[in-house]
């Protein structure tokens, strides 16, 4: 078998080569918004991540009809009805391959795929690591409630293990999943993990995955007050939160906890020998041990490192942050080069090549 | 020396070796050959699942048959009027299905006890030629040590011994193009440009195939060489081409005729991996092609692209189609334009992947939840695939709709001369993209207030819905797999929109008919009491069955179907006109099951699932008992001096 250097095209947004808004004055939340009434359970997480997603599209300065959002199945897929784009809301699993047909068709169109943990991890794992590797130009919402909610309350792919549920009553077996684990295992080139209720940081996170030009990977947790309320209280709670968030800023020494008298935290993240990454006692271990966050690294595996100090039993402890932003060459951009350099190397109209190409091989007339 | 030249009016050649004696190449060969001389050709190739399955034995016999005439043939025949084997078990697993009298060409050198043992024989019946029990005595058997002589011939190239016998093939395919007066030069063309880059093998099959042909004219064991004129087709230019190569072509087609660009997402599988082999040749005709993760992600990713515009297609066999039943449902509710291809192969499950069979038209018709309409079009012969392929792209695009297209492994691989249609008989394709808002706001007192778009507001004359792609402003709207209200499109659990949109959906499927043109009933007597009905790749056994029968003077009805749904409008009263109606199917009945449901018509069954096509002899002998019971006569299909084996 031979190998074809395919070359590195220079770095470009996610949403070049879409056309941009050029009305008068700016585009608002309402202009994105639907006439669809909204049927998310009250105190859902949904609502405040949709009333992010409505503020933030305007500011990408796009047109409305070049956006378009596709969902699978779940309570978070629902949210292609509520925004006023083109919008899919498909099967159970499959958004990213439909996503992928469409962003592989288009180059002029902002495509964005909404997912839930049950969605995107069980019946869609497959799809989902493929879109990854991949590295289709889209952004990927997974909205991880660590629950089945629209199928009522059994345990999902991210469950501590040991959850009591309606279908594991005496407490699940399955291992859970880490999203984030998983995205840098499946070669994802931008990984971000954010929170539903702080919405700075969702939309800042928002920011840079639509900028980047891949796939990028934003898991949100998300709550649902219904079947698994309260799943993520340790990193909401204004008490415990300095503690159980791991705040992850390019540039920036990785530090949480009690603030010093300089204001930083008095944790920090510092290296083992063993090349993982464990909590330190900032005093200890001396500041200048203290792990530099660096989301641009070609190499993944600190980023990995840092995604394993995610809890996997109750939450009391996750790094919250843009693990991974790295440039690589993106699927749809290089398969539709090759069709343009096809395209560009021949002559006559479609119709004539066409009666040419039929007409190839030995011919003979009667 | 002279030879003997012997007038034939058609011949059927099975060459038949190893998995790795390349017998496919050989056969293609010599059927392009073949085709270039002017004959009427069909194939069938047939081989082994594995790629190189235990070498020598039985089921790793790869063989490939062409039948060529100086008229039109409708098959590749039932039996072999020539068997080339290359070693013991092809000569095993083949011989059976040779007539009294066939010629057998064997290569003697691979007759070895180890060889034999492997194919099962205790002794070699190379041995017992000519002696009383000699197992081939039915057969005029041509021993000849083939891969000696090309080993020998080739010599000069340095080819290791191996190497040097891999070019056996060619010296039996000069051997057989010199005994039926084959045209050579595209053969050495088709050489010197494969090995352009190996220069010692190229020569060494060059070399082969010359010897081979020199070894007939100069050997004595050979004393008769063959002719069989060209046929006399209608006119036009031909080529020869295989079914999965012309419903690429065809997919291509619609791409150019309908402006939109294709786009293929699938997953490998046989009998269907050259169609995407193909169309990733073809980018520039603005063909994407995007080898999924999966038969899922396949469908998924064509059915997104059609969401943006394009002509989505998936390709695969009846496996794949299980998987993607879901995605399949989700274009129908969403009712988006789509290609479904399935080459279909012999199952359930895994079943015979590289046989042919036509047991899917169910699962096409019925194969997913809910009440789920689908279009299905099938082709008749490979050059047909082409055609086929275009018809089942306009009605796709134009009653937005996935439609199934039914083609099989016998239609994939098997060939045919094909008269070469020219663009303009290509029927329109319009896309007709939504542009403009389509339905006005009003308020309480019914003044207009403004416009919207509503997805499912459909063209009357077709049942249709607007197909509005990303990027057109105004048009912005959602879709889905949940029921939507009849014209906005939104969500509705209404029972009384839910019914409606069911009977809506069946009614666009319905109307498709509507664009069919009448069915064309080949009945030349008029007088015919029994119809043969058919539909996909069993045309040619059925026509082949049809004409001996009719040769031997009874009147018989044929009609076959390319729309397996709907079904064209004029076929009940077409069923009710015959006393009789029989309906052969590689499969238990599945197109006689939908025709007696419909039509209440006492269909009967010709029905065989070998993973072979019909045979045209057996299917003549259930046509004429069907005559003899619908007429009251006594049927004699072999009537005094008629040749029935001819016609095929």
């Amino acid at each position: 078998m031979t190998t074809i250097d395919l070359g590195t095209p220079g770095l470009r947004s996610g949403t070049e080569l879409i056309p941009t808004f050029q009305g008068e004055g700016a585009q608002t939340a309402k202009e994105y918004t639907s006439d669809q009434e909204v049927r998310w359970c009250p105190g859902c997480g949904d609502y405040a991540v949709l009333k992010a997603v409505q503020s933030f599209l305007p500011t990408l300065g796009l047109r409305r009809e070049n956006i378009v959002f596709v969902s699978g199945i779940g309570c978070s897929s629902r949210f292609p009805y509520y925004l006023d784009t083109y919008g899919m809301h498909s099967i159970h699993g499959r958004a990213p391959s439909i996503a992928t047909g469409i962003a592989t068709a288009r180059e002029d169109l902002s495509v964005w795929v909404v997912t839930g943990d049950g969605d995107a991890l069980s019946i869609g794992g497959n799809h989902l690591i493929h879109a990854l590797r991949r590295n289709i130009n889209m952004t990927i919402l997974l909205f991880n409630n660590r629950i089945y909610g629209l199928t009522k309350g059994q345990y999902s792919p991210t469950s501590e293990a040991g959850k009591i549920t309606k279908s594991t009553p005496m407490g699940s077996l399955d291992h859970p999943f880490n999203p984030v684990s998983l995205a840098l295992g499946a070669e994802g080139s931008f990984v971000a993990r954010t929170i539903d209720s702080d919405r700075k940081h969702l939309t800042s996170v928002l920011q840079a995955a639509a900028a980047h030009r891949g796939t990028s990977l934003v898991e949100i947790y998300q709550n649902c007050p219904i079947f698994n309320d309260g799943a993520f209280d340790a990193i909401k709670d204004a008490d415990t939160k300095q503690d159980a968030i791991i705040p992850l800023v390019h540039g920036e020494a990785i530090r949480f906890g009690t603030p010093d008298e300089s204001g930083l935290g008095t944790k920090g993240l510092i290296r083992t020998a063993t090349g993982s990454v464990e909590v330190a006692d900032v005093a200890e271990a001396g500041a200048d041990n203290i792990l530099v966050h660096d989301a641009h690294n070609p190499d993944p595996s600190t980023a990995f490192a840092i995604s394993r100090l995610t809890d996997s039993g109750y939450l009391n402890q996750s790094p919250i942050g843009i693990f991974r932003q790295v440039e690589r060459p993106t699927y749809d951009d290089q398969a539709r080069a090759q069709v343009n350099t096809a395209r560009d190397n021949v002559t006559g109209t479609d119709a004539e090549r066409l009666t040419a190409l039929i007409h190839g091989g030995d011919t003979w007339s009667v | 020396m002279t030879k003997q030249v012997k007038q034939l009016d058609r011949v059927i050649i099975r060459f038949a070796g190893d998995s790795g004696d390349g017998m496919q190449l050989t056969g293609d060969r010599f059927t392009q050959e073949s085709a270039v001389f002017g004959n009427d050709l069909v194939t069938l190739p047939n081989f082994p699942a594995e790629i190189r399955a235990p070498q020598g034995t039985i089921p790793g016999v790869s063989s490939f048959q062409v039948h060529f005439a100086d008229h039109d043939i409708l098959t590749a025949g039932d039996a072999p009027d020539v068997l080339v084997a290359m070693n013991p078990a092809a000569l095993k697993a083949n011989v059976g299905d040779l007539p009294k009298g066939a010629t057998i060409i064997v290569d003697t050198h691979d007759f070895t006890k180890r060889n034999l043992d492997k194919a099962g024989y205790d002794v070699n019946p190379l041995d017992l030629l000519g002696d009383s029990n000699d197992m081939l005595g039915d057969f005029n058997v041509q021993p000849v040590d083939l891969t000696g002589m090309t080993v020998e011939a080739v010599k000069e190239f340095g080819l290791t011994r191996k190497d040097a016998a891999r070019a056996k093939n060619m010296f039996a395919l000069g051997l057989l193009s010199w005994m039926y007066g084959r045209p050579t030069e595209g053969t050495e063309k088709f050489l010197s440009k494969k090995f352009a880059k190996n220069e010692p093998v190229r020569d060494a099959n060059l070399t082969a195939f010359k010897t081979g042909w020199n070894y007939g004219e100069t050997t004595e064991a050979f004393a008769v060489q063959y002719e069989i004129k060209p046929a006399a087709l209608p006119s036009g230019t031909y080529r020869n081409i295989t079914g999965n190569l012309a419903l690429s072509y065809g997919l291509i087609a619609a791409g150019v005729r309908s402006g939109l660009p294709v786009f293929l997402g699938s997953y490998p599988i046989t009998p269907a991996s050259d169609i995407l082999h193909e169309l990733s040749k073809h980018k520039a005709f603005g063909v994407t092609t995007l080898q999924a993760e999966d038969e899922i992600a396949g469908v998924g990713a064509a059915i997104g692209a059609s969401f943006a515009g394009h002509l989505g297609v998936t390709t695969t066999s009846g496996p794949g189609i299980a998987l993607k039943g879901e995605a399949i449902g989700l274009a129908i509710m969403t009712e988006l334009p789509l290609v479904v291809v399935n080459v279909q192969r012999g199952g359930p499950s895994t079943g015979l992947p590289t046989k042919t069979e036509q047991a899917d038209l169910l699962q096409a018709m019925f194969g997913r939840n809910g009440e789920a309409p689908m279009p299905i079009v099938a082709p008749q012969s490979p050059g047909d695939c082409y055609t086929a392929a275009v018809e089942a792209a306009r009605i796709a695009v134009t009653y937005r709709t996935p439609v199934m297209l039914l083609s099989d492994g016998y239609l994939a691989n098997g060939s045919e001369p094909w008269r070469i249609p020219a663009f303009d008989e290509l029927p329109e394709i319009d896309p007709a993209f939504a542009t403009e808002p389509n339905h006005e706001l009003t308020d309480a007192d019914g003044t207009v207030t403004g416009t919207d778009f509503w997805p499912y507001l459909r063209n009357e004359e077709t049942l249709a819905r607007p197909w509005a792609i990303p990027g057109t402003a105004g048009l912005e709207h959602r879709i889905g797999g949940l029921e939507k209200g009849e014209g906005h499109g939104n969500i509705s659990y209404d029972p009384a929109n839910h019914d409606l949109m069911v009977r809506t959906r069946q009614a666009k499927v319905d109307r498709i008919a509507e664009s069919l043109p009448p069915l064309e009933v080949d009945d030349p007597s008029g007088r015919a009491k029994v119809l043969v009905i058919g539909w996909g790749s069993t045309y040619g056994p059925i026509g082949a069955g049809c004409r001996r029968v009719r040769k031997a003077g009874y009147d018989v009805a044929q009609v076959h179907l390319r729309h397996l749904n709907p079904f064209p409008r004029d076929l009940g009263d077409i069923l009710k006109r015959y006393d009789k109606v029989l309906v052969p199917e590689m499969n238990l009945g599945q197109l006689s099951t939908l025709l007696r449901a419909k039509y209440l018509v006492d269909a009967a069954g010709y029905n065989m699932v070998r993973g072979l096509p019909l045979k045209a002899a057996e299917l003549a002998d259930a046509i004429g008992a069907l005559v003899a019971a619908a007429e009251g006569i006594e049927v004699n299909l072999h009537p005094a001096g008629t040749d029935m084996e001819a016609i095929s």
